[in-house]
């Protein structure tokens, strides 16, 4: 044996132990095998599909979820030095009087838990025996286009795959006729065009994994496949026939050439036909009953809207799709909080709740993680004008709040705590790994297993750091 | 027992005639399940052992209160082995809970004898510089004399395998003018090809086509990969940033073929250069292609200190073949990079004379995507013009000057005069600053790399962080690597870091580049993991085909034409790609080279492709990025709406039909048509696209506007030719081939059919033609069906 051949042989191991051993990563063979090859899990899955409604701009978890009536008291007082503990602030708060802002919005007890919400959360306060509040996430970034990359994709460093891509990867696509991975971006929100960060096609990226894990953005206006429909001029008849006369001479060529990839390319095709049947089914909603409808409110019926997005969301896992990611932005409050977060919130409570009561009448509550969460949380301290009707927040990695429902979550609890301020994370801290863990394992996957070597390394969501599962919240 | 099966099925067993090597068996080993903890990561390292050298006080030989690391030749001294093969929990390697794979019988076999036979060392293959192999000697002295076609004949040989014959002169013409230029050969080159009865037809045709222009655009496409080439700052508001004369300088380059050596040096450091040219200085804008932030949201500290380490991520994937950005939080763990040889690299790209943030919203250097320093190329004309406006300028503000005294000085009637009169004046220098912009927005301009005057120290960041400085460290190579060779040993420069890249004994920098232009010419890298031939790269297939062709470059004079040209002369490059499926199979990726390579084209060559036949590409070269249309909304669903700009606004006319290298690239929503074929967003370094193939290419490749209106206006060429020639024309124009009567049957059929359909359906017919006739309707039908064979987006 030479040299070469011995290395070529090696390598030939190197890759079968890669791929062998655990079932997952299988699917990273890519077009080598079936289309529909379902990895197996690591463990027995307590939830299928996951609906992450990410509120991009980061809102205020002082004003909506993490209750300080004590700070009353402290308004425009500086905040200690032993709370803010020398932390990094942004360029447009640096060196700047840090005073403390208390929230004007009212909170009240809700459901058997008797947790406080925000009087701007009606709807969720309804249904808050279903939730599970996490007071004390934190992350590593302090700018919003690092913290999304890093909450979408575990990294803050730009092109890893996204979570999304990674379920696709892993657990591979229920309903062949769509997409394993939707993002639905929301088209306008309420809080105006002042506080709203951009999104990056990273967000729900594949990175290094084969690119068909990479999420698939509905647009709102035209297709909501991009390319789906058949132009002007073509009808269903005749694409049929187009493809038919294809299929017919790729067939022929695949004969001639014995390259397995002509059967691919005819399998795609025809996927793409039967999408441009299955998606329009999607989402048309002219069937659902107004009493369905009027659950999610009234934006319900406009294109674009995020009561529109989660009722499409409660659709698509009817259909079997995987990964569903919600994207609203507006939340990015600086200034004039106390006048724009009335809106943002309007715009999420009431679907957000539609959507947990409609799968639960539908018993898809169980198999279905909803998981609500921006990429950081804001500041106790004022930003701009400050009195007590006006002011506004800058960014704040050391705590956020956010919640899951559903997928075998436990509701009507509130874990993790913040300190008087809702500076610092006082007990049972949720790094963003940990939350990513805790997806993960409800969908039957250990996060540390489920990898892809890429640059030398073996990636995984969760990063190198170690994470850990949420149990304590797990019903 | 079935698992050691299907080991053996891939290895083969241990006997005894076979010699254990280090780098073919036991480094891969050992780099996989022992180099994270024990490896040249000093953070990471436990019990003082590191198992990638021998010697010091952590050298796998040294021993440590009696324990051995590893003791040549025997086993019984040696705790590796005894941890390899223990079955107590807590001893054996690697520990169960870091999650690495234990060894497999078979690797533990070659551990034993590895030790029994003296546990050698050997040093990475990458790391040596390469050395012109021996011409290979192979049974079949009948297929080729050319030394490339030996290395792949010894190995096939090796393998048992048989080339394929030659490809047919069509299938060749088709390859062959893809693989250089990007597009496909017309008709007439096709039946100038076939009826040529010159012996040297095909060296001929290889001229050809490396003379054209359009090869330069064709090979930039990769480059501009490589370096993340983009019209965006990526970050935040991800705002215009225009670095199209970068993109213009390297497709100039090639077509110049300017040695490779020369295309490295200005690139990292043509700055540096004496008396640089334009060309050097634009070239230097390679360190201005990274992401970079807008001012306002992150502190410029740490903006800084990402942009350096971005560009040294850059350098290290373009040049280097390495991730050496692993080493930016601790030593590397596979390879031998240190922290510290991470941030005496930086340490030569860490002193821009700019500003480490871009520019406020206001004036023309945001609107014309500028950033200082950069470096103006103004027709003579343009700079005429702006010495005319600034001399004008000079004039308006002295009499404004004067008047202003006067006015101060005057009294009423005489008053109202001079205010009327410094009105006027102030309207006349408001109108000749706003000409002056408005000339400024024409004239070309190039962001380069510039030095400041002092060196600006630079430090370890300890794990990476901006904030968190360590030991200060000067520019250096890593040490590892030939030494650097500074023209004045006081003050490393870029340009001494240049030209040590460039040097015969860099083992790197050739090897790293033949790969890339190989995996371009063949479909995969003879190291397919083109961007880290490191420890954790993949090992080549053809180890000696490697070298040879890396020494073969240096001694050439680094001539990029050469290489391209002597790999497309092979019979290797010229072989069928049709095999039978078992064939596939057996040899997915075609690393084998028993075959010609089979893949599907890239995202950019699909679309030139279907302007190039349709009879619309705009072959217009250079200049400024061009908006192809793209479905509505796309930016506006993402984009900040202060970004600029933050709605896409389609470009008209001839622009929208200019090859794809000069399509607009958003990095934040780069073009569908061209994301959805694997086209990386370019926010990091890419030095190879995977192929998916999905169902969202289909409905792209089926529904395209643009596409449709191109096999529309293909059409109706085609209905201009004679009846009875206009399959033919059709077919032969978009595949290179003509339809065999199966072919033209299955064609003529749909052809019928469709007429029936729009026959019946005449709606539909004047939609699709806008108002002309069934036949048209039916024809650009046909032409889409042609548009979506596998074979026409193929290269084969």
């Amino acid at each position: 044996m030479t040299l070469e051949e011995n290395i070529m042989m090696h390598q030939g191991r190197r890759q079968f132990l890669q791929t062998s051993g655990t079932g997952l990563g299988l699917t990273a063979l890519g077009s080598l095998l079936p289309q529909n090859l379902l990895a197996k899990t690591h463990r027995e899955p307590k939830a299928k599909h996951v609906i992450f409604l990410f509120m991009a701009g980061a809102p205020s978890q002082i004003d909506l979820f993490d209750y300080k009536p004590d700070l009353e008291k402290q308004f425009r007082q500086p905040l200690p030095e032993s709370i803010s503990q020398g932390q990094r602030v942004t360029a447009m708060t640096r060196g700047k009087e840090q005073l403390v802002a208390p929230s004007m919005f009212k909170f009240h007890r809700s459901g058997s838990s008797g947790m406080w919400m925000s009087d701007l959360l009606p709807h969720l306060s309804k249904v808050s025996d279903d939730l599970c509040i996490i007071k004390s996430l934190s992350t590593d970034a302090i700018n919003h286009d690092p913290a999304k990359t890093f909450v979408c994709t575990g990294s803050e460093i730009p092109g890893r795959p996204s979570m999304g891509a990674w379920l696709s990867y892993g657990l591979g696509a229920i309903n062949k006729n769509l997409p394993d991975f939707v993002v639905l971006p929301s088209a306008y929100w309420t809080g105006g065009t002042r506080n709203v960060q951009g999104l990056y096609s990273r967000l729900w990226g594949s990175g290094p994994l084969p690119s068909k894990h990479q999420g698939v953005a509905f647009q709102t206006t035209g297709d909501p496949v991009l390319f789906l429909s058949n132009p002007k001029g073509v009808d269903r008849e005749i694409r049929r026939k187009m493809l038919d006369a294809a299929g017919t001479l790729n067939r022929k060529h695949l004969g001639e050439i014995g390259d397995n990839e002509i059967a691919t390319t005819i399998a795609q095709q025809e996927m793409a036909f039967r999408m441009q049947a299955s998606v329009p089914e999607l989402t048309d909603l002219s069937q659902e009953p107004k009493s369905v409808l009027d659950t999610y409110g009234p934006e319900v019926g406009k294109n674009g809207s995020f009561a529109r997005n989660c009722l499409l969301a409660r659709r698509m896992v009817e259909r079997g799709v995987r990964f569903i990611q919600l994207f609203h932005r507006g939340w990015d409050h600086h200034t004039i909080l106390p006048k724009q977060l009335p809106g943002q919130a309007f715009d999420v409570d009431q679907p957000a709740a539609a959507l947990i009561q409609d799968l639960k009448k539908r018993g898809l509550l169980e198999e279905t993680l909803i998981v609500f969460a921006g990429e950081f949380g804001r500041t106790v301290y004022g930003q701009g004008n400050l009195t007590r009707t006006d002011y506004g927040r800058d960014h704040h990695p050391r705590c956020f709040s956010g919640w899951i429902a559903g997928g075998g979550i436990r509701g009507g609890m509130s874990y993790g705590e913040t300190d008087d301020f809702s500076y610092n994370v006082v007990k049972d801290s949720v790094p963003i790994r940990n939350l990513h863990a805790t997806m993960l394992h409800q969908l039957g996957i250990d996060h540390e297993r489920l990898t892809f070597p890429f640059q030398g390394l073996d990636q995984r969501l969760t990063g190198v750091e170690t994470a850990r599962v949420i149990r304590e919240i797990l019903a | 027992m079935k698992y050691f099966a299907l080991l053996c099925f891939f290895v083969g067993t241990v006997t005894a005639a076979d010699t254990v090597q280090f780098n073919r068996d036991i480094r891969p080993i050992l780099s996989d399940r022992c180099f994270h903890c024990h490896g040249p990561d000093e953070h990471e390292r436990k019990a003082d052992l590191r198992l990638d050298q021998t010697g010091g006080e952590d050298g796998a030989y040294r021993a440590l209160d009696g324990v051995a690391g590893i003791v040549p030749g025997s086993l019984e001294e040696s705790e590796v082995w005894y941890r390899i093969i223990s079955d107590d929990e807590d001893d054996v390697m690697p520990p169960p809970d870091s999650h690495k794979k234990p060894l497999t019988d078979r690797e533990k076999e070659l551990f034993k004898k590895w030790i029994e036979e003296g546990a050698k060392y050997e040093e990475f293959w990458a790391f040596v510089p390469p050395a012109q192999p021996e011409t290979p000697r192979v049974k079949n002295l009948g297929w080729s004399e050319k030394p490339i076609d030996l290395f792949v004949m010894r190995k096939l040989e090796e393998k048992g395998l048989q080339p394929k014959e030659q490809a047919d002169r069509r299938t060749l013409i088709r390859r062959l003018s893809f693989d250089l230029t990007g597009l496909p050969p017309t008709r007439e080159e096709i039946a100038s090809f076939l009826s040529d009865e010159r012996p040297d037809a095909w060296e001929q045709l290889v001229e050809q086509y490396l003379a054209r222009p359009q090869y330069g655009e064709h090979m930039a496409k990769y480059w501009l990969d490589l370096v993340r080439f983009a019209d965006t700052n990526g970050i935040h508001h991800d705002h215009y940033r225009d670095l199209s004369p970068y993109r213009s300088w390297v497709i100039r380059a090639f077509n110049q073929n300017l040695p490779y050596d020369e295309f490295t040096t200005y690139q990292l450091a043509g700055d540096l250069l004496p008396n640089p040219t334009q060309d050097q200085l634009i070239a230097s804008g390679f360190h201005r292609l990274h992401l970079i932030i807008d001012r306002g949201t992150m502190l410029p500290e740490e903006s800084f200190a990402r942009n350096v380490l971005d560009r040294v991520e850059s350098v290290g994937t373009a040049f280097m073949g390495l991730t050496v950005q692993c080493a930016v939080c601790h030593d590397h763990k596979y390879d031998p990079i240190t922290a510290k040889d991470f941030f005496q690299l930086s340490a030569f790209f860490n002193n821009i004379d700019a500003t480490p943030e871009t520019g406020g919203r206001s004036g023309n250097d945001f609107k014309r995507g500028l950033q200082p320093p950069y470096i103006e190329m103004p027709t003579p004309k343009q700079e005429k013009q702006r010495a005319e406006l600034v001399e004008m300028e000079k004039v308006v503000q002295k009499e404004l000057e004067l008047l202003k005294k006067s006015i101060a000085a005057a009294a009423d009637p005489e008053k109202a005069e001079l205010e009327k009169a410094q009105k006027a004046a102030d309207a006349k220098l408001k109108k000749i600053r706003s000409d002056k912009a408005n000339l400024e927005m024409t004239i070309p301009a190039a962001m380069v790399m510039k030095e400041r005057p002092e060196v600006r120290p630079a430090h370890i960041l300890i794990r990476g962080a901006y904030d968190n400085p360590g030991e200060e460290v000067g520019r250096d190579t890593p040490g590892f690597l030939p030494p650097l060779k500074p023209e004045n040993p006081e003050l490393k420069t870029r340009l001494d870091l240049a030209r040590w890249f460039v040097t015969a004994e860099n083992p790197l920098t050739a090897r790293v580049a033949v790969n890339r232009f190989w995996q371009q010419i063949f479909g995969v890298g003879i190291v397919k993991t083109s961007e880290d031939l490191g420890a954790q790269g993949e090992w080549p297939s053809h180890p000696d085909l490697l070298d040879y062709l890396a020494t073969r470059f240096v001694e050439s004079g680094w001539d990029v034409k050469a290489l391209i040209r002597e790999m497309v002369l092979s019979e290797t490059y010229r072989q069928s790609s049709n095999a039978s499926p078992e064939e596939f199979e057996a040899d997915p990726e075609n690393r084998w080279l028993a075959r010609g390579s089979r893949y599907r084209f890239d995202s950019e060559v699909i679309r030139d492709q279907i302007l190039a036949t349709s009879g619309l590409l705009n072959e217009e070269m250079y200049g400024k990025s061009v908006k192809p249309p793209q479905p509505e909304g796309l930016w506006k669903a993402v984009a900040l709406p202060s970004s600029y700009p933050n709605r896409f606004a389609p470009d008209t006319g001839d622009k929208i039909r200019r090859r794809s290298v000069y399509t607009f690239w958003k990095r934040g929503l780069p073009p569908p048509q061209m994301t959805i074929l694997n086209a990386p967003t370019r926010e990091s370094c890419t030095a190879r696209r995977e192929r998916t193939n999905t169902p969202l290419q289909a409905l792209l490749l089926m529904n395209e506007t643009e596409y449709l209106k191109a096999a529309r206006h293909f059409a109706k060429r085609v209905l201009e030719e004679e009846p009875k020639d206009r399959l033919d024309f059709a077919y032969e124009t978009i595949t290179s081939q003509v339809p065999d009567q199966e072919e033209a049957e299955t064609l003529k059929a749909l052809l019928e059919d469709l007429q029936v359909s729009y026959q019946a359906k005449p709606e539909l017919a004047t939609s699709l033609t806008e108002g002309e006739s069934v036949e048209l309707a039916a024809w650009t039908m046909v032409i889409n069906t042609l548009y979506n064979l596998d074979i026409t987006k193929t290269r084969q």
